[in-house]
């Protein structure tokens, strides 16, 4: 054994005999890894063997699914890749609930496997399983490698894959054989090739000054801002655009944050639950300028009837997208920063005062309406916790979502002006998913305050991850927005299926006490007057606290997009319903 | 057995060309591939993710080292032909994809075929396959095989003879399509050969004008 300091990294810039665990962890370390999340086992056991001997941070998680969202939360919180790792069979397996939802959402992840030894390859061995074939479909690449000196170009290249063009998840399998032997470790030498761009980028000349044209000559643009924008870090850009030529910016799910919504041209997000106002001017739009986002179903409803008078210009660096759901006039495929500082030159100035004004007055009484403006009665919204949240917290915090209602209510009503602070499942939506991006993000990000907010139901998914939160000391605040159902899926049948609320109700244990069980103080909150105190007392609390909002069981998130119909035809927020009464009604 | 050369000209010519352009959904692509194990099941799982039935796919090495050349005809209209084509750039072990759409191409296909033959019908077969100008590539006491390298209607046209003859087919085995793209010819040159635009579609653009794709299949 060379390798005797933790510290020194000599093996890095001299060839080295060392062992294919050692190997896994220099090439980690070389390719600047200094957190991983995982959970050991028979089959990865030689590679936890030899972790000891590198400046890695290892964090031993309860349940696999939750060591991939962990690297997950952890690649959206800072950019640079997150790092799963597990053993063969069920440990691998395990890790595929949150290997798709990284792929759904275009995260740069990898993740390492343990597998049987090469020589028992395909003879059901014990805990084997070919993980290579069955994330097959949800990994931007994976591979297999039987062989030590193959896993340092592996790696490298599976962080080289992860990251460039559009980012995804990439397994590296590696089996306990290639674990165990040794081999020369030659790091510089084991470079992958210079990664090539997708060769059907294509942002040429005409096609700009086609874009121009269009956006100069618009009368009711509208800019979609996508993922893509914070991908490409491209914010700037976005807002020059929309500044300069005085478009209204309407956001995706997963493009908030990418422009700010305190921004006057921020129309708010798009889609099922977006702003009745949003859509209504996308349906009315004659330009679409799409920036990096990919026309998911959740956005269009229907391509039938989707914006119909409009032209698309369609901005995103994965040629697959382009004309997959709503046909584009003008393609530009290429990565959406440098595709705009193409196009920003092209483009003078306008006035489009008249649009936005006819936005504004569309607006009519909806945000008078809007929940935040009742006098408070006595019963906890949903709704008032996330705006209470981002006010208390100035709008500043990282927010970790599940999925559902309280995903869709955070991203309304928590108003997200900074890049990479709303971590949430979109492509995917998994349930369970906030409590380990949360621990993700707040390794990511140490220095930030760190929200996760659930339901009483995905919470449940993957709860058991407070016990790494207790082992890592880690300061995370939780909010449990507890109503007693499972709420989407419970609004789903109250509008679909004649309030049939078949298996939705849920019984919960006591959040709180689960909380203490683990060594997490937490506090129960029934009244909104009860809430500022809550939130400050966790927020000023070393260390993780949770916070189980019961909040108004049958509430609603509105507006609301039946899957599948047009964005006009919405379903509002009722006058009727007395968790919405209109002032002007009384 | 093997020999035999009887120079018949191929009286069918026109009734087995049967042109038939309603089947324009098929759509042919070339992909290089790097020649490891496990490509093929990314570049097929790719055409099931996207519930596009594979109507052949052929695999050899092409003239590159290490790099393996396929031929993918896939039931797929020309919208989605880009799209499958960037997808299957996105497949790391992809390396170069030629939608071939319509463009002026060469298009071949291998079949053995395996009838039930004895030596009192053997030169009936013989025959047929000489007007086909197939060859015998084995014979058996009870059976015979026959090698045929053509275009898609010129085998069917074969096995279509063949069973309406008394011999029984037994077993066909097809290669599959392999395609590729004609030279750059001479606008003169194509005219006289009736295939259309005489420059190569640009990888990635539509589709050129309709033109012969089996065009001259007897050479």
């Amino acid at each position: 054994m060379s390798i005797t300091d933790k510290n020194d990294n000599a093996h890095l810039t001299t060839p080295t005999r060392l062992t294919g665990s050692e190997i896994i962890w220099a090439t980690l370390v070389g390719e600047g890894v200094t957190t991983v999340f995982g959970y050991p086992g028979g089959a990865i056991l030689p590679a936890y063997d030899a972790l000891r001997k590198f400046p890695i941070r290892h964090i031993l998680v309860r349940h696999e699914q939750g060591a991939a969202h962990m690297a997950d939360g952890y690649a959206r919180a800072c950019g640079k890749v997150g790092v799963a790792i597990a053993t063969s069979g069920p440990g691998a397996t395990n890790l595929v609930t949150g290997i798709a939802t990284a792929m759904l959402d275009s995260i740069p992840m990898v993740c390492i496997t343990g597998q049987v030894s090469s020589k028992v390859l395909g003879t059901d061995a014990f805990q084997e399983v070919d993980i290579t074939g069955i994330t097959l479909p949800v990994t931007k690449h994976n591979m297999l490698v039987t062989r030590t000196e193959d896993i340092a170009p592996a790696i490298r290249q599976a962080v080289q894959i992860a990251q460039s063009g559009r980012p995804g998840p990439v397994l590296v399998d590696i089996t306990k054989d290639a674990q165990q032997n040794a081999a020369i470790f030659d790091f510089a030498a084991a470079k992958p090739a210079p990664y090539q761009p997708h060769p059907m980028l294509s942002v040429v000349n005409t096609h700009l000054s086609d874009a121009a044209d269009l956006i100069r000559n618009a009368k009711r643009p509208v800019i979609l801002a996508g993922h893509g924008i914070l991908q490409s870090n491209a914010g700037e850009q976005v807002r020059t655009l929309a500044e300069r030529m005085q478009i209204p910016v309407g956001t995706t799910l997963l493009g908030l944050g990418g422009f700010p919504a305190s921004h006057p041209l921020n129309l708010g997000m798009m889609g099922m639950h977006g702003e009745s106002w949003v859509n209504q001017a996308i349906q009315e739009a004659d330009l679409l300028i799409a920036c990096g986002m990919r026309f998911d179903d959740r956005v269009i409803g229907t391509p039938k009837t989707y914006s119909p008078n409009s032209k698309k210009i369609h901005i995103d660096i994965d040629p697959a997208e382009i004309n997959k759901n709503i046909k584009a006039d003008v393609a530009l495929v290429g990565d959406l920063r440098e595709v705009l500082e193409q196009l920003l030159p092209l483009l003078p100035g306008r006035d489009g005062s008249a649009w936005i004004n006819t936005i504004e007055a569309s607006k009519g009484t909806a945000a008078v309406r809007d929940i935040r403006n009742l006098p408070d009665n006595g019963h906890l919204y949903a709704a008032h916790v996330m705006h209470d949240l981002w006010r208390i917290t100035e709008g500043k915090a990282i927010i970790a979502t599940d999925v559902g209602q309280h995903q869709m209510w955070e991203a309304q009503y928590y108003r997200h002006d900074h890049p990479n602070t709303l971590i949430t499942s979109g492509g995917l939506g998994t349930m369970g998913f906030a409590l380990p991006a949360g621990i993700g993000a707040k390794f990511a990000q140490p220095d930030k305050e760190v929200w996760v907010i659930a339901g009483d139901g995905g919470f449940q998914m993957t709860a058991a991850e407070l016990a790494t939160i207790a082992q890592e000391n880690l300061n995370v605040n939780i909010a449990i927005i507890n109503n007693g159902y499972l709420g989407m899926v419970r609004q789903w049948q109250e509008f679909f299926y004649e309030k049939n609320y078949e298996s939705t109700p849920l019984v919960s244990p006591d959040f709180v006490k689960l909380a203490d069980a683990h060594g997490i103080p937490g506090l129960a909150v029934r009244s909104r007057s009860e809430l500022e105190a809550a939130v400050q007392t966790a927020r000023s609390h070393q260390g993780a606290f949770l916070i189980n909002f019961l909040v108004e069981k049958e509430d609603s998130v509105y507006p609301m997009i039946p899957a599948g119909a047009a964005l006009h035809e919405m379903i509002r927020r009722p006058g009727h319903n007395p968790l919405v009464e209109r002032p002007e009604d009384k | 057995m093997t020999g035999v050369s009887v120079s018949v000209a191929m009286p069918f010519t026109l009734t087995l060309h049967t042109h038939t352009r309603k089947a324009p959904m098929h759509h042919t692509f070339v992909a290089y591939v790097e020649d490891k194990p496990g490509v093929l099941t990314r570049v097929a799982s790719l055409f099931r993710r996207l519930n596009i039935n594979i109507i052949s796919l052929t695999v050899g090495h092409s003239e590159r080292p290490g790099i393996s050349r396929m031929t993918i005809v896939a039931d797929a209209n020309d919208e989605a032909g880009n799209r499958i084509r960037a997808s299957l750039y996105k497949l790391e072990n992809v390396l170069d994809v030629d939608d071939i759409g319509r463009a002026p191409s060469v298009t071949r296909e291998l079949a053995l075929i395996k009838v039930a033959a004895t030596a009192s019908n053997r030169s009936q077969i013989f025959e047929l396959a000489e007007v086909f100008r197939a060859r015998i590539v084995d014979l058996a006491p009870e059976s015979l095989m026959i090698e045929i390298t053509g275009v898609e209607s010129k085998i069917e046209g074969l096995i279509q003879v063949l069973n309406e003859t008394e011999s029984r087919v037994i077993e066909v085995c097809r290669s599959g399509k392999m395609t590729m793209r004609r030279g750059h010819h001479t606008k003169g040159v194509l005219k006289a050969m009736g295939v259309g635009d005489p420059e190569p579609a640009p990888p990635g653009n539509q589709p050129l004008e309709t033109g012969h794709d089996n065009f001259a299949d007897n050479i």
